[in-house]
C-alpha cells in the first residue's frame, strides 16, 4: 500500500487559506407538478483536511440533497440550484463545465451511499466493479486494475479479497457489500468521502465495524469526511463537528462534546430528550410536538416555530440569523443563550 | 375511552405460552422431482411467556428469526413443531370457529406504515374492515362510531374517517395500523419493529402512545425490535435471539445490566451511545464476521463461530438455557458469566 505517499502533508493547505470545502449560501429547489418545494435554504458549511463534519437531520431536512449537490449528482430537473457556491480548494464547481466537475468527482470528492445492494451493479463481479473506475479514469490496464482492486479490498478488510475477486454482490452480506463500496470510492485516493447513512441498513453488531473501519480509514488515508446521519449515537463516536438540520437550514452547528453537553438549539434539544437511552430507563419520552413541515409550506418566520416550546411572536414575523456563542458555535434561534443555559442546567 | 380495560382479567398470569417452537422452511432443489435438500432453520426451539399487561422485548439482528416468530404467533405460517396456548386454548390446533375467536384476541402492528396500509381504501373502511369479518365485534350500526372512537384513541382526529392513507405522515399512518390492530379489543399485540421506519422525533410518540394504550387497556405487548434502546424503555422482559433460539432471556434489568450470554454482552456494547463522554468510558465487544447463514448453524452454540469464549465443548454440545446459581436467568452459554 503506498497511500501513506498520496498525501504527504498531513492538512494539505488550499488556496486562499481558506477551506478545503466550503458550502456558501446553497438554496435549491424541487419544482414538481404540485408546486415548488424548497429543499434547501440557505446552507452554508465548511470541512477542513482531515476533520470529520456529522451532518444530522429527519428525513426531508435536505441533508442528502446537499451531498447530492456538492458531488454534482442532482436529477435536474426537477432539482434546481438557486443560488450558492461551492467551493473546493477555492473554485466554485457550480460554475464549472461538467468536464471539470467530472475530474473532481470520484478522484478528490467521493460519495458512498446507504444501500449498498442498490448501489453495486447486480451482473457484474465486484472486482471488476471496483477496477472500472481504475480503468476508466485512470487508464489502468486489466492486470494492474486487477491487482489494485485487490489491494483496496484488502484495505477495507474483506478476508481472502484474492478469492472473492470474481463474486457477485448478492454473494457478500450487507457488510461486507458496504466495504466494496468503500473500495470502490476510495479507489482513485479522494479527498473528501462523502457517507451518506452508510450504517442505517446494517445490524448493530455490523455497523459498529463499519463506522470503525471508516474512522481507521479516514485516519489512515487523511482523507476529510462528511457523514450525513439521522443517528444521534452514530456521530457522537466518530464526529468532530456537527451541523444540525431542519427544513433545509442548518439550526445548530458546533464540536460535538459542547453539542451533546448543551444543545443551543430547541430542535437539537428536542431530538437529544427524545430518543430512548440504553444507559436510562425513563417513565415517559419527552416528545417533540407536531410533525416536520410541508417544505412546499414551510412556516414564516423561523421553521421551527409551531413545534417549539421557546415560541414567540418574534418567531413567527422574523427569521433567526445564526447566533455565534462562543468556541465557533451557532445557533439559528431568537432564544439560543436561554436554550443553551437551560440545557446545561 | 370506551373500550372496557379488561378488568376482571388478572395481571401478571399467564396469557401466551410458547412451548418449543420450531419452523424449517425447507430449500428444495430439481424442477419436477423436487426433493428437499436442506432446511433454513428460521425458528429452531423458542419458548416463552407473556404475562398480562406486560411487555416482552424481543431483540435480534436480521435473520435471527424474530419476525418470523412473530408470523408464527399469529397463525400466518404453520410451525414446523411446537406449540403456543392464548389463554389457555392451542394456538396452532384451532380451526373455523374457535380459530377466529382466537385470532380476536390477537393482532398485529407492521412494520412499514408505507407498505402495510391499502391505498385505495379510507382509514375508515381500514380501521373497520377487521369488523366485516368479524361482525360481532360491532353491530353494522355502529360501526362508523366505533371507528372514530379508535382514532380518538390513537390520537387522531376522528374527523379524517373519509381521508386516504398518503394524506397522513408516516408517524400518523403508524397510528393508524395500531388502530386496525386494537378494533377487535384483543388481548395481546405483536408488535413487529413498530417503530424503526419513523424518525426520532415521531417515534417518540408513537412509543409513549404504545406505552399509554397498554396502561388504558391492559394489553400485553410481544414487542420485537433490532433497536435495543427502544427495547429497554419499553420491555418489562426481554429475549435475545440469535439464528433462530432465545440465548437469554430475563427482566429487563437482568438483560440490560446483569447479561451473561457472550451474545447479549456483545449486542449491548454495541449500540452506540448518543453522549461522547459515556462513550469513552466504555470498552465495545467486537464481534468479527457475519451471522452465519441458518440453512446451515454452526454445530453446537450457534454462536460459537463468533464467540471469543468459545472451547472445544461449544461445537460438541448445545448449551441448554438455564438459570445459574451466580445469576438466575436462563442463558444459553457454557460460559454463561458477568462480564468482568
Amino acid at each position: 500500500m503506498t497511500h501513506s505517499a498520496v498525501h504527504p502533508t498531513p492538512a494539505s493547505p488550499t488556496p486562499e487559506g481558506g477551506h478545503l470545502l466550503e458550502v456558501r449560501d446553497l438554496h435549491v429547489e424541487f419544482r414538481t407538478g404540485e408546486g415548488v418545494a424548497k429543499v434547501i435554504n440557505g446552507v452554508s458549511y465548511h470541512l477542513d483536511a482531515g476533520e470529520t463534519l456529522a451532518v444530522l437531520g429527519e428525513s426531508g431536512s435536505g441533508k442528502s440533497v446537499t451531498a447530492q449537490a456538492i458531488m454534482g449528482i442532482l436529477d435536474t430537473p426537477p432539482a434546481v440550484i438557486r443560488s450558492g457556491q461551492i467551493l473546493y480548494q477555492g473554485r466554485d464547481l457550480l460554475t464549472q463545465p461538467e468536464e471539470k466537475r467530472r475530474q473532481v468527482r470520484g478522484k478528490e470528492i467521493a460519495m458512498i451511499f446507504q444501500d449498498a445492494l442498490s448501489a453495486l451493479n447486480p451482473t457484474f463481479p465486484v472486482g471488476w466493479q471496483i477496477g472500472e473506475t481504475l480503468r476508466q479514469r485512470a487508464g489502468m490496464s486489466r492486470g494492474d486494475a486487477r491487482r489494485r482492486a485487490i489491494e483496496l479490498m484488502d484495505l477495507v478488510k474483506i478476508p481472502a479479497a484474492q478469492n472473492r475477486l470474481g463474486d457477485y454482490p448478492h454473494q457478500f452480506s450487507g457488510g461486507m457489500r458496504q466495504r466494496v463500496m468503500i473500495a470502490m470510492a476510495l479507489a482513485m485516493n479522494p479527498k473528501v468521502l462523502i457517507a451518506d447513512e452508510p450504517t442505517t441498513a446494517l445490524d448493530v453488531t455490523v455497523q459498529a465495524q463499519i463506522m470503525d473501519l471508516l474512522a481507521d480509514l479516514r485516519r489512515d488515508l487523511d482523507m476529510a469526511m462528511i457523514l450525513i446521519t439521522h443517528d444521534l449515537g452514530v456521530v457522537a463516536g466518530v464526529a468532530d463537528r456537527i451541523a444540525v438540520m431542519y427544513a433545509g437550514r442548518i439550526v445548530e452547528h458546533a464540536d460535538v462534546r459542547p453539542l451533546y453537553k448543551a444543545p443551543a438549539h430547541p430542535y437539537t434539544k428536542g431530538l437529544l430528550e427524545s430518543i430512548p437511552r440504553m444507559d436510562q430507563r425513563g417513565q415517559q419520552l419527552s416528545t417533540i410536538k407536531g410533525l416536520p413541515p410541508n417544505l412546499m409550506r414551510i412556516p414564516s418566520g423561523c421553521p421551527f416555530h409551531p413545534r417549539c416550546p421557546y415560541a414567540q411572536q418574534v418567531c413567527v414575523d422574523v427569521v433567526p440569523h445564526d447566533l455565534v456563542l462562543g468556541d465557533g458555535r451557532t445557533s439559528a434561534c431568537h432564544f439560543a443563550q436561554e436554550v443553551h443555559d437551560d440545557s446545561a442546567r | 375511552m370506551t373500550v372496557p380495560a379488561s378488568s376482571t382479567k388478572v395481571r401478571g398470569e399467564t396469557v401466551l405460552s410458547v412451548e418449543n417452537l420450531v419452523k424449517h422452511f425447507p430449500i428444495s432443489r430439481g424442477v419436477v422431482f423436487q426433493r428437499q435438500v436442506g432446511a433454513v432453520k428460521a425458528v429452531d426451539g423458542v419458548s416463552f411467556e407473556l404475562r398480562r399487561g406486560e411487555t416482552l422485548g424481543i431483540v435480534g439482528e436480521s435473520g435471527c428469526g424474530k419476525s418470523t416468530l412473530a408470523r408464527l404467533l399469529m397463525r400466518l405460517e404453520t410451525p414446523t413443531s411446537g406449540s403456543a396456548t392464548l389463554e389457555g386454548r392451542d394456538l396452532f390446533k384451532a380451526s373455523g370457529s374457535e380459530l377466529r375467536r382466537l385470532r380476536r384476541n390477537m393482532q398485529m402492528v407492521l412494520q412499514d406504515p408505507y407498505t402495510s396500509l391499502n391505498p385505495r381504501m379510507t382509514v375508515g373502511d381500514i380501521i373497520g374492515e377487521p369488523f366485516e369479518i368479524h361482525p360481532e365485534a360491532a353491530p353494522k350500526g355502529s360501526r362508523q362510531q366505533r371507528v372514530q372512537e379508535l382514532l380518538d384513541v390513537v390520537g387522531l382526529n376522528p374527523e379524517h374517517i373519509n381521508r386516504y392513507p398518503h394524506q397522513f405522515s408516516g408517524g400518523q399512518r403508524q397510528r393508524i395500523g395500531i388502530a386496525r390492530a386494537l378494533a377487535l379489543k384483543p388481548e395481546v399485540l405483536v408488535c413487529d419493529e413498530p417503530v424503526s421506519a419513523l424518525d426520532v422525533s415521531i417515534q417518540a410518540q408513537v412509543i409513549n402512545l404504545l406505552e399509554q394504550l397498554q396502561d388504558e387497556l391492559g394489553l400485553s405487548y410481544v414487542f420485537i425490535a433490532h433497536d435495543l434502546s427502544v427495547v429497554r424503555h419499553i420491555a418489562d422482559r426481554v429475549a435475545v435471539m440469535y439464528l433462530g433460539r432465545i440465548v437469554e432471556i430475563g427482566t429487563e434489568n437482568e438483560i440490560y445490566e446483569r447479561a451473561t450470554h457472550p451474545y447479549t454482552q456483545a449486542l449491548l456494547s454495541a449500540v452506540p451511545v448518543p453522549d461522547p463522554e459515556l462513550r469513552d468510558n466504555r470498552t465495545m465487544i467486537r464481534l468479527v464476521g457475519d451471522v452465519p447463514s441458518p440453512a446451515n448453524p454452526p454445530s453446537g452454540c450457534h454462536f460459537r463461530t463468533r464467540c471469543w469464549k468459545a472451547q472445544e465443548v461449544c461445537a460438541r454440545e448445545d448449551p441448554p438455557a438455564v438459570p445459574r446459581a451466580a445469576d438466575p436467568h436462563p442463558s444459553a452459554c457454557h460460559f454463561a458469566e458477568l462480564r468482568a
